[in-house]
């Protein structure tokens, strides 16, 4: 990473934490493990929190239907790190990698109210501009004001873990890496 | 619904008034997409659009008179701004389309 200190100036309990994650998963510990651990309450217990509530807090939409969202919102942000770890978990919530594929290579495949949804989220990152009428289409595809705002919850968190990924140069995880954090985000969450 | 209001306004809180290592108007005006002084221009615009284009040079630019801490919070403070900005346009959109 960039910055030295995000992969050695943790203290020792992060330190003792990551050699456990090494030992349990097999894996490398994730580059967004050690930027939520790396002074932790100046930004990573406050956005655990938000991503928390906004992934697996109570909503509308599934837990996969986030996690696609999530992986549309890092594409729209470029963030290969966080598309490869994301389609991962959707594919498997859904159990279904080919519909996460199809949904990643064209939204117009995902149907309503989810999709005009996506292409909102892609909007957003990629223009960072929606206006009345954005909206208007996708609440005549059927979402509820719920909906929305549970996906723009969505778009929030990913829109700074993008940022940073990219910013901070987050190393691709390996297929093998990705299957495992794919694993752990499904069964635990981001708490 | 899900509510991240509550934990999205202490995050924010958090960033710009608590302790850190960079003077707190700085980390306001990172946040707040403003220019926070010739040293950050090149890195924090890059931070509130195109993030696939930081470079390895951006980062050694910043570092060259700035600690790590600072280089942390300053980036953290960049990318959470953004994403606020772009939250609360969209949920002004959803409003102004419910209100029409």
């Amino acid at each position: 990473m960039r910055l030295d200190a995000l992969d050695h100036g943790h203290g020792f309990g992060s330190k003792l934490l990551f050699g456990i994650i090494r030992l349990a998963s097999g894996h490398p510990v994730s580059p967004v493990i050690k930027v939520l651990r790396y002074h932790a309450d100046f930004f990573g217990k406050q956005l655990q929190v938000v991503t928390q509530e906004a992934m697996r807090g109570r909503s509308e939409w599934s837990v996969g239907d986030r996690e696609l969202m999530a992986a549309v919102v890092s594409k729209a942000n470029d963030c290969t790190f966080c598309v490869a770890v994301h389609t991962g978990v959707a594919a498997k919530v859904y159990d279904d990698a080919a519909k996460v594929d199809a949904a990643m290579a064209d939204h117009t495949s995902v149907a309503e109210p989810l999709r005009s949804v996506l292409l909102l989220l892609q909007k957003l990152g990629r223009e960072h501009s929606v206006d009345a009428a954005d909206m208007r289409r996708v609440l005549k595809a059927g979402a509820t004001r719920a909906q929305i705002r549970d996906a723009l919850a969505v778009a929030y968190a990913f829109g700074i873990m993008n940022r940073l990924a990219n910013a901070f140069d987050f190393a691709i995880p390996g297929p093998g890496a990705v299957a495992a954090g794919a694993k752990y985000l499904a069964a635990r969450g981001y708490g | 619904m899900a509510d991240i209001e509550r934990a999205r306004q202490a995050l924010e809180k958090r960033l710009l008034e608590g302790a850190a290592s960079v003077p707190a108007t700085l980390r306001r005006a990172a946040f707040e997409g403003r220019d926070p002084g010739p040293l950050w221009t090149r890195l924090l615009e890059k931070l509130s659009r195109n993030t696939h284009d930081v470079t390895d040079d951006d980062f050694r630019a910043v570092k060259a008179g700035a600690s790590e801490d600072d280089v942390f919070e300053m980036v953290i403070c960049a990318a959470a701004g953004q994403a606020t900005r772009d939250y609360e346009l969209a949920l002004a959109a959803l409003d102004a389309a419910e209100n029409e």
